[in-house]
C-alpha cells in the first residue's frame, strides 16, 4: 500500500494542541497529534496530553494554520526589541526617599 | 462394582432410609443474597468485565490516539468498580475485598449484564457495545448521585463525569463509522443488530430493585427507558444506522445465568491469583 | 545504511551550526541543519518511537491476567504511556520533515529497527515487574540524558516522558519488591524473570562505542551526551544495590564492585545474541511485528471511516454555506 492510499494516518492532518494547566494562566504549546476534525482532535488531545490531569483547558489548532517566524528572521525581527530601554521601568528614576513606588 | 461402593467413592452417604426422606423439592430461582450487595456487585461487575474487554484492546487499537482513548475507558471503568466492589464486600461484612470478589467468584456468581462480556469483535462492536453501556450507564449514575446511599452517591458523582466523556467518545465513533464508508457502516449495522437483543436486560427490573429502594437507590428503569431511547436514537439518526427491533431479548445477567463468554473471560483474568492462593502482589 | 549519499554541506553554514551545539544552544526544526543530523536524528528518533510501541506488546500481554486490580489499572496506565510516548516521539519527528505514516510503514514493512528487548517474551507474572525495574530502568537512565539532546523537539519530548515514566520504573520494583517477599513460588518466578532479562536489559545501551558505527558523530553533534558504555556503567551502578535490597542475584557469576573505580565490573556480554536479535532472529521478532501489522490492517476500515465521514461533514457545511 503506497503512503498516499486512503487509511493512510496522513489523511489525517496533524493539529497542534495548547493546555492550560490551571485557571488564569496562559496556554502552552504541548504538542502534536493527528485526528480527522475539530471535535476529534480535541478527545484525542484530552487523552493524550491531559491524562494526568494537566489541562483545564485545551485548544487544537490545525498544524497548517499556524504561521511562523523564519530563524533568518530572528535579527530583524528580535534584536530591535532589544534596545528599547525605555519599555522597561527601570529607565525611569523615582526621587530619592520614595521607597515604595 | 457394587452401588454402594460407587456411592462410597463418590462422597454420598446414601443410606436407604434416608434416601426416600431426602427433600427434592428446591427453589426455581437462583438464591440472591442481600438486595444492597447484589446492587452493588450488578453495578461493580457490569465496570469490571467492560473495563476487562476494554483491555483487551490496548496495543491493539486502530491507531495510536485511539489504543490511548481506549485505555482511559478501561482505566475509568476498573476504578468504579474498585470502588462498588469495596462497597460491596463491606455492606456484605464476610471479609471479602474488592479483588477477593473480582478473583475468587465463578461465573454463576457474577452479576453483571450479558452486553457487557459480548466479545470485542472489530472496532465497531467494541464501540456500539460502548454506545448503548455509555448512554444507559450517564442515565444510572445521574439517578444514584442524587441518591440516598452516601456510599455509592459518592461513587456515582465521580463516575457521571467519567461516563459522560465515555459517552462522548462512543457516541462520535458510531456517527463516524455509521456515516463513513459503505463498509463501515454495514459492519457497524451488523453490531448494533447483533447486541441489540441484550439491551433489553438493562431495563428489566426485579426484587432487588424493589428491595434496595428502602436504602435511598431509587433506580426507575421506567423513568430511564426514554431517555436512552431518546440518546440512542438521536445518535442512530446521525449514524444513517437503523434501529432494530425489540425481538427476543436476552437476560440473565444479574442472577447468573451468562453467556458461554464469560466463563473464557474469568478463566483468564483470574488465572494467576487463583493459581497462588493467599499471596499478595 | 543511508540509501541517499550525504550531499555536500556549505562549509559556513556548517560552521555555524557546529559553532551552535558547542555554545550548548538547541537547533530547532527550521533552523539549518547538515543533512546528516536531519537524517540521524530521524533514525534515532523514529526507532525510538517505533520502540515505545512495539514496547506495549510484551506488558500488554499480561493485562488481561493481573492479579489484582490495583495491578491492572498500573499495568494499562503504564501501557497507555508507552502509547501516548510513542506518538509524542512521532510527532517529534514529524518536525525534521517526515511523515508518521511513512516511518510507521518501514515498521509494519521490517526496514524499521526498534529496541531489541521487545522481542524477548514475557513468560510469567513476574516480568512485569522486572521489566519495570530493568527495561524502564535502563530506559530512563539513556532517556535521562537525551532530555539535553541538542534537537529541541526532541530534548522537549523526553522532559515529558521522563516525568511520566518516574512511576513505570518504580511500580516496578514496587512489584518486584512484593514477590521477593512472597511465597516461594512468588520468589522463584521473580528469580526466573530475572535471570532472563538481566543480559537482555543490559543489551539495550547498545554495543560498545567503538563498535558503534554513529557513536562519535552522535556525540560531536550533541545528539548523545554520553557514551554506551557510560551509561551501561551507571545502570549497573544504579541496579545492584537494588536487587540486593530485595534479596534476588543477578545471572552473572563475574559481578564484583571495584572499590578503586566505585564501579560494578561486569561480566561480557554475549554480542552476538544482540546482533541475531537485532537480524530478527529473536525470540519474538515475527511475533511483535505480526501482531503490530494485524492492529493495522484491521484498523483500516476504521481509519477510513473517519477520513470519509470527515469529508461528508465537510462537504456538507460548504453546501450549508
Amino acid at each position: 500500500m503506497s503512503a498516499g492510499a486512503i487509511g493512510g494516518d496522513s489523511h489525517w492532518p496533524l493539529w497542534e494542541v495548547f493546555t492550560q494547566g490551571n485557571q488564569g494562566e496562559p496556554f502552552e504549546h504541548a504538542g502534536s497529534l493527528h485526528a480527522t476534525d475539530a471535535e476529534h482532535a480535541l478527545q484525542n488531545a484530552r487523552d493524550v496530553y491531559a491524562r494526568r490531569g494537566e489541562a483545564v483547558n485545551l485548544w487544537v489548532v490545525p498544524s497548517s494554520a499556524i504561521t511562523a517566524s523564519a530563524p533568518g528572521d530572528a535579527g530583524p525581527f528580535f534584536d530591535p526589541g532589544n534596545d528599547k530601554a525605555y519599555r522597561h521601568p527601570q529607565f525611569y528614576k523615582v526621587p530619592r526617599g520614595v521607597k515604595v513606588f | 462394582m457394587s452401588a454402594a461402593h460407587g456411592d462410597e467413592e463418590l462422597g454420598i452417604a446414601a443410606g436407604e432410609a434416608s434416601a426416600g426422606t431426602r427433600p427434592v423439592a428446591g427453589a426455581r430461582g437462583p438464591d440472591l443474597g442481600d438486595p444492597l450487595v447484589e446492587c452493588l456487585l450488578r453495578l461493580g461487575d457490569d465496570r469490571l468485565i467492560l473495563g476487562h474487554r476494554l483491555s483487551e484492546w490496548c496495543g491493539h487499537g486502530p491507531i495510536l490516539e485511539e489504543d490511548i482513548a481506549l485505555s482511559n475507558l478501561a482505566l475509568d471503568l476498573i476504578g468504579q468498580a474498585a470502588s462498588l466492589l469495596r462497597l460491596a464486600g463491606e455492606v456484605e461484612g464476610r471479609g471479602r475485598d474488592e479483588d477477593a470478589l473480582a478473583y475468587f467468584r465463578d461465573g454463576v456468581q457474577f452479576r453483571n449484564c450479558l452486553l457487557v462480556e459480548q466479545p470485542n469483535g472489530d472496532f465497531g462492536v467494541t464501540m456500539v457495545r460502548q454506545f448503548l453501556f455509555d448512554a444507559h450507564s450517564v442515565l444510572v449514575w445521574e439517578a444514584l448521585a442524587a441518591g440516598g446511599h452516601p456510599g455509592l452517591a459518592a461513587v456515582a458523582g465521580k463516575a457521571l463525569k467519567e461516563d459522560k466523556y465515555h459517552l462522548r467518545h462512543s457516541s462520535e465513533w458510531v456517527v463516524r463509522l455509521g456515516d463513513g464508508t459503505a463498509e463501515s457502516h454495514a459492519r457497524v449495522q451488523r453490531a448494533l443488530d447483533d447486541l441489540w437483543r441484550f439491551t433489553g436486560e438493562l431495563f428489566r427490573r426485579d426484587a432487588v430493585d424493589e428491595a434496595v429502594a428502602a436504602h435511598g437507590i431509587a433506580l426507575d428503569a421506567a423513568a430511564i427507558r426514554p431517555r436512552w431511547d431518546a440518546i440512542v436514537d438521536d445518535v442512530l439518526a446521525r449514524a444513517t444506522l437503523v434501529r432494530p427491533a425489540d425481538a427476543g431479548m436476552r437476560h440473565g445477567g444479574r442472577t447468573g445465568r451468562h453467556t458461554e463468554h464469560l466463563g473464557h473471560l474469568l478463566a483468564t483474568m483470574q488465572i494467576v491469583a487463583r493459581s497462588h492462593p493467599g499471596a499478595a502482589w | 545504511m543511508d540509501p541517499k549519499p550525504t550531499p555536500q554541506e556549505d562549509p559556513a553554514l556548517l560552521a555555524a551550526f557546529e559553532a551552535r551545539i558547542a555554545a550548548g544552544e538547541s537547533i530547532e526544526p527550521k533552523d539549518w541543519m547538515p543533512e546528516r543530523y536531519r537524517r540521524q536524528l530521524t533514525r534515532m528518533m523514529s526507532q525510538h518511537a517505533h520502540s515505545e510501541v512495539v514496547g506495549m506488546l510484551p506488558e500488554g500481554n499480561w493485562i488481561t491476567r493481573a492479579p489484582s486490580l490495583r495491578r491492572k489499572m498500573s499495568l494499562i496506565a503504564k501501557v497507555q504511556d508507552e502509547a501516548g510516548h510513542g506518538l509524542y516521539i512521532y510527532c517529534g519527528t514529524e518536525t525534521l520533515g517526515v511523515d508518521r505514516f511513512d516511518l510507521y510503514r518501514q515498521l509494519l514493512d521490517g526496514t524499521a529497527k526498534y529496541s531489541s528487548i521487545f522481542n524477548y517474551p514475557t513468560l510469567a507474572w513476574a516480568d512485569m515487574g522486572v521489566i519495570g525495574w530493568l527495561v524502564d530502568g535502563a530506559a530512563i537512565v539513556n532517556q535521562t540524558v537525551l532530555a539535553k539532546t541538542s534537537y529541541g523537539p526532541y530534548a522537549r519530548a523526553m522532559v515529558r516522558i521522563c516525568k511520566e515514566e518516574n512511576f513505570h520504573k518504580r511500580q516496578g520494583y514496587e512489584l518486584c519488591a512484593t514477590l521477593a517477599a512472597g511465597t516461594p513460588a512468588q520468589r522463584a518466578m521473580l528469580q526466573d524473570s530475572v535471570n532472563r532479562f538481566w543480559w537482555p536489559a543490559l543489551m539495550m545501551f547498545g554495543p560498545s562505542d567503538t563498535d558503534s558505527p554513529n557513536s562519535a558523530e552522535l556525540l560531536r553533534w550533541r545528539v548523545k551526551r554520553k557514551t554506551n558504555d557510560e551509561l551501561r556503567q551507571r545502570f549497573v551502578n544504579l541496579t545492584v544495590p537494588q536487587a540486593q535490597a530485595i534479596g534476588v542475584t543477578l545471572p552473572d557469576p563475574d559481578l564484583r564492585f571495584d572499590p578503586e573505580t566505585k564501579n560494578w565490573v561486569f561480566g561480557a556480554i554475549d554480542w552476538s545474541e544482540f546482533y541475531e536479535v537485532i537480524k530478527g532472529n529473536g525470540p519474538c521478532n515475527q511475533e511483535r511485528l505480526a501482531a503490530r501489522n494485524r492492529a493495522h490492517d484491521e484498523g483500516r476500515w476504521v481509519r477510513e471511516a473517519a477520513t470519509a465521514h470527515q469529508a461528508k461533514q465537510a462537504a456538507r457545511s460548504t453546501e450549508a454555506a
